[in-house]
């Protein structure tokens, strides 16, 4: 009988253990979202009074002046993140197709993919400052080219790896297929492989490019900034991030209202790629 | 006449493969050999004057950072970085742990998937907005409430109290720690989700067979089995710890000094680079923002192919081993 109380009593201290450390963790959920929701209102809230058709439409006022917009900013935000698109995704797709189509049994490919593996967490600043140290001090100043190829080899790596880990999700009975009909691997790449991974490549080239949008620190020493409109890819140019981080710092209060309302705007746009990735991910064939 | 024209069709094929191969060989080959050569060769190309000037343990060791008299050492940047990074880390961890426990044990089935968009939705977002944020909203807070309240409570403990000396200003140790945590938090848990989640339900339910509690069986099954995982995670975010520049720019107060208390400025290489480099007058000074910036590459690489190539490998094994 005391070794059935005994065992009775353990039981009840088990179960009071796991449901306190449950409770903890419950608190640890908790803790996570409540900063994360105390940031989403703050750039929600405090953006949203200051957005304006002129934010848009508008180049800047003369510093310390009331009015003007961010148009400089968000056309240069547009035109090297999509140079730097442009430039990155067909290098890095290339890239990750010869990881895991041609490099699977070989040791210096595996190699290969490991350092690229490493290189997704490159910390952004470096980038810049290499960027800055080969293309910047040549030319001799800033400019926006610099800044998309910043913003290129930053998602060069993240588009390959990508690439690869989705290509290894095709089968090898679909390829086996195709080589048994005589196609050639280019064919089975092109006509088998990148057809069944279509999908997955598209999400990761839409994180990648998420990414590359909200990054600040690479463009710093290069697209640098500008206060007027530009379309001009040698000249510097300015983009939201970098106008943020100028705005932010700046001693004015109508340049602290602009970048909150360019937070909530580039905000706003990253969430976008984000949850048109998901729903690419989720959409049934 | 059919048969020839199969031949020469055949052998323009064979041509597109091999050109097809090299170009892709090429890009594989600039990707994991050229871009890493790169960007270490000319780190250490503009970071030379500044070595032959100072040695490297020299430049490493030297807490004076003056750029009057010309006279520039690491040790600041680099114990700030070491220091922001650890006490994001031990924040986050714990943090993570907990949240994934939360969303594959906890949260009824339906709300999963709600849980983990929100978790890395809030990972999406840029590191400036973490930034902007942490110095308009949140450093009045710390300086106001939080670090006095702190200073109230460690009052008369002995040492504790020199953690929290200091006049509160919000711009600080601490405040940067805390936005660099709560920066890594949708990263790295979502990381360690995914590890938990590979746990075969077969191994859980043999756990729950047995009559464990559910605290049992994520201490003695999930927790061994996605351990990988979770180091691999925990070694994931330190990196993005180490790097990460403009959620913390506004917030060191870009002092160069070895911080004494959780509330003095500081500063950290990537903070001391983004603030510096285009202010950068003389040679030797951009030379040695350059060198910071090849330490912290060593830092965060060496770090990445350890993880990779020591710990990765082993714990893999045991993986193997245990994990059916």
């Amino acid at each position: 009988m005391e070794g059935h109380r005994d065992l009775e009593r353990s039981i009840k201290v088990r179960k009071v253990k796991s449901a306190f450390v449950l409770f903890l963790s419950f608190l640890t959920a908790l803790y996570g979202i409540f900063w994360l929701f105390w940031i989403l209102i703050d750039v929600f809230s405090k953006g949203f009074q200051y957005i304006s058709p002129e934010l848009i439409l508008e180049d800047p006022a003369p510093p310390g002046e009331e009015g003007g917009g961010l148009r400089h900013a968000f056309v240069g935000h547009i035109i090297i993140t999509s140079l730097a698109t442009l430039m990155g995704v067909p290098i890095g797709i290339a890239a990750g197709v010869f990881f895991t189509e041609y490099g699977r049994f070989s040791r210096f490919a595996e190699f290969l993919r490991s350092m690229t593996d490493s290189l997704v967490s490159l910390p952004s600043i470096i980038v810049g400052t290499v960027v800055y140290a080969i293309l910047v001090k040549p030319v001799g100043h800033f400019f926006g080219l610099s800044g998309s190829v910043a913003l290129a080899l930053l998602m060069l790596p993240v588009i390959a790896i990508t690439t690869a880990q989705i290509l290894k999700l095709v089968p090898d009975s679909l390829r086996e297929a195709a080589y048994a009909l005589g196609a050639f691997r280019w064919q089975v790449i092109k006509d088998v492989s990148l057809v069944a991974a279509k999908r997955g490549i598209l999400t990761g080239v839409i994180l990648g490019v998420a990414r590359i949008t909200g990054e600040t620190a690479p463009l710093l020493f290069t697209s640098f900034n500008n206060n007027f409109t530009t379309y001009n890819v040698f000249e510097p140019m300015a983009t939201l991030t970098v106008t943020i981080f100028i705005y932010a710092l700046g001693p004015y209060e109508d340049w602290h209202r602009k970048a909150w309302a360019a937070s909530l705007i580039l905000t706003l746009g990253t969430l976008a790629f984000f949850i048109l990735a998901k729903y690419v991910v989720s959409r049934k064939r | 006449m059919d048969g020839i024209d199969k031949k020469v069709s055949r052998r323009k094929d064979r041509i597109i493969d091999r050109i097809v191969f090299l170009a892709l060989a090429s890009t594989a080959l600039f990707l994991g050999l050229l871009y890493p050569l790169i960007i270490g060769s000319s780190l250490l190309k503009e970071s030379l004057l500044a070595i032959e000037r100072f040695g490297v343990l020299g430049f490493i060791l030297s807490d004076v950072w003056d750029p009057v008299r010309e006279l520039f050492g690491g040790l600041p940047a680099i114990v700030g970085t070491i220091i922001s990074t650890f006490i994001a880390s031990a924040i986050a961890i714990p943090v993570c742990i907990g949240v994934a426990i939360f969303i594959t044990e906890l949260s009824p089935k339906p709300l999963k998937p709600v849980f983990t968009t929100a978790v890395e939705l809030l990972g999406a977002i840029p590191s400036i907005i973490y930034g902007m944020w942490g110095f308009f909203v949140l450093s009045p807070v710390m300086a106001e409430k939080v670090e006095p309240f702190l200073q109230e409570m460690l009052m008369d403990v002995p040492v504790l109290w020199r953690l929290v000396d200091g006049v509160p200003t919000g711009i600080d140790v601490l405040t940067s720690s805390l936005v660099l945590s709560i920066m890594i938090i949708p990263f790295m848990a979502t990381i360690v989700k995914d590890a938990f989640e590979m746990t075969p339900q077969l191994l859980k339910e043999a756990g729950y067979g047995m009559g464990a509690t559910k605290w049992e069986v994520i201490k003695d099954v999930v927790i061994p089995y996605a351990f990988p995982g979770i180091v691999g995670g925990a070694i994931l975010s330190v990196g993005r710890a180490l790097g990460e520049t403009m959620a913390v720019a506004f917030l060191t107060g870009n002092v160069h000094q070895i911080p004494k208390s959780l509330l003095d400025q500081f500063t950290t290489i990537t903070v001391t680079i983004a603030n510096e480099f285009t202010e950068a007058d003389t040679d030797l000074y951009l030379s040695s923002l350059y060198f910071l910036a090849l330490i912290l590459f060593v830092m965060s690489f060496m770090l990445l192919v350890f993880s990779k190539f020591f710990i990765f490998k082993r714990l893999e094994k045991r993986w193997k081993v245990t994990g059916i």
